[in-house]
């Protein structure tokens, strides 16, 4: 088990935003959550990395490094792609003396060659195409050898040969790091290529949960909703 | 009973409170979170090694970028003054005097605070929107997510330049305006630069170079405190950093004018 969570509740004021979710993920294994905007899926990542507190519940994960690779890549902007990959090893207490420049050089070469990106150390966040930042933010993301990955929206707003590219690299990244993954989506594309299995929220609840072919079946009222992205059905967006 | 709440409402006392209040809020709302992360910075001040390189690209930002600026409005405020007293002192006979007023009211005060004002509009608001940026662009989420504190790597080279370089500023900014106080003099009241330097030291005293050097001290760790506060607790967007600067500015603004004040009472009351 790398990620078990257990009657998480969060609210926002009087709102319950993530109402009662349990779900638990194994190492090497991809979970996708799926659901409209405003139903909580951003908040269970930011839950789990431990950027919010939860008010009720439990999140366990395994030992080691949770990384997370945000929706709009927040690189550092005046930092090179090279001090951003670094930016961990360089910065944090129990790393920095652990690691001499070259070593450390070696790493993030390495990882910008396993996102397919070397050469541009150099080169500023402003000057790269928002694939290329994303996928900087996953050379990142994974510079400590994390065994927790939290996506949150990877392929938003590219193209679908970027999105291609960005999917095909979370299924490499789980191949080669055996972390257990998060990917929060509303892509079907990036659900049926990368995740393992899927759960659905809707109003802060877990609506569905099966794998993405059990999505595709339409089932549940759920998940015809979902897939044929129709106004009809239990799923109504707040006006 | 609705319809006299609806009136009272659109009166002018209301309103007058409503804004005298939200004001006093706000206020109390800055001061909590200034202690939170003035608390925090000191903690990580003992427990983190300082990054030179950074601290130096701070102190450069603070101390060097902000002179020009600085100078001028230090200068002309100088100039202002002069023009205005100097022919008057003189006509009244006290010439020999001006020197000696123009550096107890420069060493004193004016370098200082016209320096804080100046650094609080350059430096400050550029502080305070850089980090509100990084707030709502997830960069500082990025950098909790990597487990490295925000507050230990934003907040100690900013606040130590600030601390570090406001003295300096201070320095500098008191003899251009003591420099600008004598050629005023000279050329608005005919007063020769001898007879300005004469008197310029005779009012002056150690206490108040080194009171002048503690008031840099702590208007150079207060604004920069303040302006990396604000933008580190903004939230929604371009209009959040927008008014994290704005606070940011305000805020700065009344701390240097409150210290001034205590700094006032505690040293020449």
């Amino acid at each position: 088990m790398s990620i078990k969570v257990e009657n998480l509740i969060k609210k926002f004021g009087k709102k319950t935003v993530i109402d009662n979710v349990s779900f638990e993920v194994q190492d090497g294994e991809t979970l996708a959550i799926v659901g409209f905007s405003g139903s909580g899926k951003s908040t269970i990542l930011k839950l789990i990395s431990g950027l919010i507190e939860k008010d009720n519940g439990e999140i366990i994960t395994s030992d080691g490094d949770i990384a997370m690779v945000f929706q709009y890549s927040a690189l550092f902007d005046s930092l090179n792609v090279a001090d951003n990959i670094s930016f961990a090893l360089r910065e944090r207490k129990d790393l920095r003396a652990k690691y001499t420049q070259e070593e450390i050089d070696d790493i993030v070469n390495q990882k910008l060659e396993l996102v397919g990106l070397k050469g541009i150390e150099k080169l500023y966040p402003a000057e790269l195409s928002g694939g290329m930042q994303k996928r900087v933010s996953f050379a990142r993301a994974i510079v400590t050898n994390p065994n927790t990955i939290l996506y949150d929206e990877p392929t938003a707003g590219l193209d679908p040969i970027s999105s291609t590219l960005i999917e095909d690299y979370i299924v490499r990244l789980k191949e080669q790091t055996n972390a257990a993954s998060i990917v929060v989506t509303h892509q079907m594309s990036t659900i049926t290529r990368t995740a393992d299995r899927v759960i659905m929220l809707y109003d802060g609840k877990i609506v569905f949960e099966g794998t993405p072919d059990q999505l595709l079946k339409q089932d549940t009222p759920y998940t015809k909703q979902f897939v044929t992205a129709s106004l009809e059905g239990p799923m109504q967006m707040q006006s | 009973m609705g319809l006299v709440s609806k009136y009272y409402k659109q009166s002018a006392t209301y309103k007058i409170f409503k804004g005298v209040s939200g004001l006093f809020v706000e206020f109390l709302d800055t001061l909590g979170k200034l202690s939170e992360t003035g608390y925090h910075l000191l903690i990580c001040l003992f427990k983190y090694k300082i990054d030179k390189k950074e601290l130096l690209e701070q102190c450069e930002r603070f101390g060097v970028s902000s002179l020009p600026i600085t100078l001028s409005i230090v200068a002309m405020t100088s100039v202002i003054i002069a023009s205005q007293v100097a022919l008057e002192m003189v006509k009244q006979g006290g010439g020999n005097f001006i020197g000696m007023m123009m550096t107890i009211l420069i060493v004193r005060e004016l370098a200082v605070i016209m320096s804080g004002f100046a650094i609080i509009s350059m430096i400050g608001s550029s502080l305070a929107s850089e980090i509100a940026t990084m707030r709502v662009t997830e960069q500082i989420d990025a950098i909790k997510v990597l487990k490295v504190d925000p507050i230990a790597h934003l907040f100690i080279p900013r606040v130590l330049s600030g601390i570090i370089m406001m003295p300096f500023v201070t320095i500098i900014a008191s003899m251009v305006g003591v420099l600008a106080g004598a050629i005023t003099s000279d050329v608005f009241a005919g007063l020769s630069y001898r007879a300005y330097f004469d008197s310029a030291w005779l009012g002056v005293y150690m206490k108040d170079l080194w009171v002048s050097l503690l008031k840099a001290v702590f208007f150079g760790g207060t604004i920069a405190l303040i302006s990396c506060t604000c933008g580190y607790f903004a939230s929604g967007g371009a209009k959040g950093v927008g008014l994290a600067t704005t606070k940011a500015v305000v805020w700065s603004f009344v701390a240097i004018v409150i210290w001034d004040m205590l700094f006032a009472i505690a040293f020449f009351f």
